[in-house]
């Protein structure tokens, strides 16, 4: 792995230190390069500023409680946080939520990559120079956040789900909502790719950019949609698929060469899928009950359990330990920015330093889960 | 695997339908690139570690796997105790590399082999192991209060 020492220098290299308060590092992240000129030869990524240890705090709460936290770890999908922690106590509980709260929590998941997605388009366009699409994705992710307002109250640290099921039905006319949000999405994704799919100096700064092979990428353990442009045909919705993902259709996006292009493509593509789940999803909500009875106090049986989904920006992981008490032994958090970010100095290696802020935008990561 | 490896495999598990095998330590390094190899676990998930103070052999090194051409996954489970290094696996995954350092980090688990073992979330100069059981969140808040403020913290 790369070194970057500062000490073993070549006669032209220097050092140059990137963050934490860089704004294309999109929050606090250090990135240490080792430049040849204008090449990269070397890199070394800082991280830890936003640590607050959250698996500690997690052995010191009870199961209930800890799970708002999980919504500050990827704080721009806290839905998909929340379903992974929900499904993974339930699993250690050997329970299952009922068909209806798996509907809506399948609902709300997807509109939740579609946020994300849309949060990364604008930020990612935006540190490569294009202005305008960020206007526009904030625009549509504006619909879904109120949507989720109107649910549960909170927008962002939403805490949608709880252990079991979900606390709220969902309220009058919420299918007449998402559905009217889909119908209009379809010709917003046509608009945002008339602005750069084909735009010359949106594929001259992408296309070639931060390859990474499909060899590469499960080596170093890369998931989601960056591993799927490498030409990965692998998505756990449809490889281990948990809430209500085995009663829909839809396709798993993959592109060939592994560069910053293809995985803009890939995401773009899964918005529209996301959107083809939701709309197949609001036709048939079952009706029935939204909880599961687990009870007040959670004991589950002693034990372990790891539990994924396909998080908007790849498998995030949760490895519980139960000693049979009502708080958990050990909660790990096996966070999917972390890992894909290991990736970066395999991207960076050989690039422009211009390219850098494209890689490091185009690996999708959020701080709050790198640092967890 | 138990015939391929003997005692080295302690034991195989299921728990609420996931794979667990408990290995000795000694041999991670060797069982692992067979899982690789031979049994198609081509990437491995997630490293980590569980404490167990109480226990003789103190530490659980956890290895989530999985497989692409199985779609299975299987979890390989290793006793350390608390100076005794580990063999890194980086090697066989390159991913490890950063799960050991944030093992190292949390645990102060050594692994031997590592390329460039350093703490990673913590700083530097952090003095003990966030995640242990016996770190004491309160000790240190308590303890910079005396030092730095000369008087008894109120937590």
């Amino acid at each position: 792995m790369s070194n970057v020492s500062t000490t073993v220098l070549g006669a032209d290299e220097i050092i140059l230190n990137m963050g934490p308060q860089h704004p294309s590092t999109h929050g606090v992240l250090r990135v240490k390069l080792k430049l040849d000129g204008e090449r990269v030869v070397g890199s070394e990524c800082i991280i830890g500023y936003l640590h607050r240890g959250v698996e500690k705090i997690a052995e010191h709460r009870s199961y209930q409680q800890f799970a708002p936290y999980v919504d500050r770890m990827d704080y721009v999908a806290a839905v998909s946080n929340g379903l992974g922690y929900c499904e993974a106590v339930e699993k250690l509980l050997g329970t299952e939520a009922p068909p209806r709260a798996r509907v809506v929590r399948t609902i709300l998941t997807e509109l939740q990559r579609i946020a994300s997605h849309l949060l990364w388009l604008g930020t990612h366009a935006l540190d490569i120079g294009a202005l305008t699409p960020v206007f526009y994705c904030f625009r549509e992710r504006e619909e879904i956040l109120k949507i989720f307002e109107k649910y549960c109250g909170a927008r962002l640290t939403t805490h949608a789900f709880r252990i079991g099921g979900l606390q709220y039905e969902t309220y009058d006319g919420f299918e007449q909502e998402v559905k009217r949000f889909c119908d209009d999405f379809s010709r917003r994704i046509d608009e945002y790719e008339t602005l750069l799919t084909e735009n010359r100096i949106w594929v001259g700064r992408t296309k070639g950019v931060g390859i990474l092979t499909a060899e590469d990428a499960i080596a170093m353990g890369v998931t989601g949609p960056v591993l799927r442009a490498s030409g990965v045909q692998w998505d756990l919705r449809r490889a281990q698929p948990y809430a209500a993902y085995d009663q829909y259709k839809f396709e798993i996006p993959t592109r060939t060469t592994g560069d910053t292009y293809d995985r803009y493509v890939v995401r773009m593509e899964e918005m529209r899928q996301s959107r083809l789940i939701c709309l197949q999803a609001i036709e048939n909500i079952p009706a029935g009950p939204i909880m599961a009875r687990i009870g007040k106090v959670l004991k589950p049986p002693p034990g372990e359990v790891y539990h994924s989904i396909e998080a908007p920006k790849g498998e995030l992981g949760y490895y519980i330990v139960s000693d049979g008490t009502t708080q958990p032994y050990r909660v790990r958090v096996r966070p999917p920015s972390f890992i894909n970010l290991q990736a970066f100095d395999k991207m960076a290696r050989g690039a422009l330093i211009a390219d850098v802020v494209a890689i490091i935008g185009t690996i999708d990561i959020v701080l709050g889960e790198v640092d967890r | 695997m138990k015939k391929q490896f003997g005692e080295a495999v302690r034991e195989a598990s299921l728990d609420r339908k996931q794979a667990i095998i408990l290995i000795a330590v000694e041999h991670l390094r060797e069982i692992s690139r067979y899982c690789r190899d031979h049994e198609k676990f081509d990437m491995l998930i997630d490293l980590t570690a569980v404490d167990w103070p109480k226990r003789e052999k103190r530490f659980d090194v956890v290895l989530n796997l999985y497989s692409f051409p199985k779609n299975e996954r299987l979890r390989l489970k290793a006793h350390a105790s608390e100076n005794e290094p580990v063999s890194s696996v980086c090697e066989i995954w390159p991913v490890a590399n950063w799960l050991e350092r944030e093992c190292y980090d949390m645990f102060g688990i050594v692994f031997e082999g590592h390329p460039d073992l350093k703490r990673i979330l913590m700083p530097d100069e952090w003095q003990g192991y966030p995640l242990r059981k016996d770190y004491d969140i309160l000790k240190q808040d308590t303890d910079w209060v005396r030092e730095n403020l000369g008087i008894e913290s109120g937590q």
